[in-house]
C-alpha cells in the first residue's frame, strides 16, 4: 500500500483517507467557534436576566376598600387610584377592574346609560364586567374581594374569581 | 483681494500640515477629483460619478437626503435637550415644561425636534413609495430595499420612544396601548412587555428603558443602517432611474 501525502502537511504520513482525517486546523477551529458559541448564548442568558428587575417598585395589588357601608345597594363606585369599580347590588358586593381588557385604557362608569364605558376605542360593559360591546375581547375580570378582621372590604387585585362569586356581609 | 486670498489659499496648500491632511494636489483633472471623494471618509459612500438625469429633482425628489437631514437635524436637537432632560419621574415632565417656559430658546428646539420628527415619518414614508413606485426595489436593489424597510421601522421606533419622554397624560396612554397590543403577541407577548417596561406598569424603568433606547441603542442602530444604505446605493450602480422621462428627455 503506498503512502499518499497529507494534504495539509507533506512531510507527515497520512493514511489517505482525508474524509475522517481531522487536521489540527480543523480541530482548533471546532474548538474555537464551540467555546465562543457557549460563551454566547451564556452572555444571551446573562443579559435576559440582567434585563429582568427583581424588585419592582410598584403601587401594592391588595388594598382595603373602606367599611361595606360607604357603598349603598344598587350603586357602582370608581376608586381612581385604585382603577377598580366596587359593586354593591342586592345579593352582595363585588369588585371588577376599572382597566379595559382591549389595551389598558381606564373605563368610565356612565350612571345615565347603566353601563361601564371605554373612552379610547368604545367599548362598552355592564356593571357586573360583562361586555355589550367590543372591540374588548373579555369581560372585566372580577378580583377577589373579602373582609379583614376588622370589618373592612379587601381587594387583591392579582387574584381573578368568577363572576357568580359574590361577597356577602 | 481676490489675489491675495488666493495666493494665502495657495500658500496654505503648499504647507506641510494641509499636504498631510489632503494628500493630493487640487481638484483639476478627473483623476484628482475622483482622489478627493475616495479619499475622504465622508464622502467615499458616495458616487463619484453621477448621471445628469438621476440629479433631476423628478428621478428621486431628494426624499432620501431629505430623510437624511432630518435625521442630522433631530440629531443635533435631540444633543441639545438633552442637556436640560433628566428621564426620572417627576422630573421628565417639569424639564419639559422647563424647555417651553423657562430656558432660553428651549420651545424652538423642542419644536424643532418634534416637527423634524414628524416630519422624518412623512419623508420616509413618501421615500418607500416614491421607490417602489419607481421600481427601485428591483434586481440589483432587493438587500437595500431590506434596508430602506428596516430603517423606516427603525424611524417608527425612535418616534415611539420619543413620545413617552415628555411624561404626560398622551405619553402615559399612548405607551400603555402600544405596550398591550406587544402583550397581545402569543407565547412571549407579556415576557417581552415586561423586558420592554421594566415592570408591569408604564412606569419610571419604562421611563429610563425608553430613554436609552431612543438617545442610544436605535440612534446607532440608525447611523449604521443609514451608513449601509447610501454605500449599497453606489455599489448597486446608482438610482434607478427611467431611460426617458414623461417629457421625452433622456
Amino acid at each position: 500500500m503506498s503512502e499518499t501525502k497529507h494534504p495539509s502537511f507533506p512531510g507527515v504520513p497520512f493514511s489517505g483517507d482525508a474524509v475522517n482525517e481531522i487536521t489540527r486546523r480543523d480541530f482548533l477551529n471546532e474548538i474555537t467557534l464551540g467555546a465562543l458559541g457557549i460563551a454566547g448564548l451564556g452572555s444571551v442568558a446573562v443579559t435576559y436576566q440582567f434585563f429582568s428587575p427583581n424588585v419592582l417598585f410598584e403601587p401594592p395589588t391588595t388594598f382595603r376598600a373602606g367599611n361595606p357601608d360607604l357603598y349603598p345597594i344598587h350603586s357602582v363606585t370608581f376608586l381612581q387610584d385604585q382603577q377598580v369599580y366596587i359593586v354593591r347590588m342586592p345579593e352582595g358586593f363585588y369588585a371588577v377592574s376599572a382597566v379595559c381588557t382591549h389595551l389598558g385604557c381606564v373605563t368610565e362608569w356612565k350612571p345615565d346609560a347603566d353601563m361601564i364605558a371605554c373612552p379610547c376605542h368604545g367599548s362598552k360593559f355592564k356593571a357586573d364586567g360583562t361586555k355589550i360591546e367590543g372591540p374588548a375581547p373579555r369581560p372585566l375580570p372580577h378580583f377577589a374581594i373579602s373582609v379583614t378582621p376588622d370589618g373592612e372590604l379587601l381587594v387583591d387585585k392579582l387574584q381573578n374569581i368568577k363572576p357568580a362569586q359574590v361577597l356577602k356581609v | 483681494m481676490a489675489s491675495t486670498l488666493h495666493s494665502a489659499l495657495q500658500n496654505l496648500r503648499d504647507r506641510k500640515v494641509w499636504k498631510s491632511i489632503f494628500r493630493r494636489g487640487p481638484a483639476n483633472t478627473n483623476r484628482t477629483r475622483s482622489l478627493a471623494v475616495f479619499g475622504n471618509l465622508f464622502l467615499h459612500w458616495l458616487p463619484v460619478k453621477v448621471r445628469e438625469k438621476s440629479l433631476r429633482v423628478r428621478a428621486s425628489y431628494y426624499l432620501g437626503s431629505v430623510s437624511f437631514i432630518l435625521f442630522i437635524v433631530l440629531f443635533v436637537t435631540g444633543i441639545l435637550l438633552m442637556f436640560y432632560y433628566h428621564p426620572a419621574a417627576p422630573h421628565a415632565y417639569r424639564d419639559m415644561k422647563d424647555l417651553q417656559f423657562v430656558v432660553s430658546n428651549g420651545v424652538f428646539l423642542r419644536n424643532l425636534h418634534r416637527l423634524a420628527a414628524h416630519l422624518m415619518v412623512f419623508a420616509v414614508f413618501w421615500h418607500m413609495f416614491h421607490v417602489f413606485y419607481r421600481g427601485g426595489y428591483k434586481p440589483p436593489h432587493e438587500f437595500n430595499w431590506v434596508v430602506g424597510v428596516v430603517l423606516l421601522l427603525v424611524t417608527l421606533l425612535l418616534s415611539y420612544t420619543g413620545y413617552l419622554l415628555p411624561w404626560d397624560q398622551l405619553a402615559f396612554w399612548a405607551v400603555t396601548v402600544g405596550t398591550n397590543i406587544i402583550s397581545a403577541m402569543p407565547f412571549v407577548g407579556d415576557k417581552i412587555r415586561f423586558l420592554l417596561l421594566g415592570g408591569n406598569i408604564v412606569g419610571e424603568n419604562a421611563l429610563l428603558r425608553f430613554y436609552v433606547l431612543h438617545v442610544v441603542i436605535l440612534p446607532l442602530v440608525a447611523f449604521l443602517l443609514i451608513g449601509i444604505h447610501f454605500w449599497r446605493v453606489q455599489k448597486d450602480g446608482g438610482l434607478t432611474v427611467k431611460p426617458k422621462d414623461d417629457d421625452g428627455k433622456e
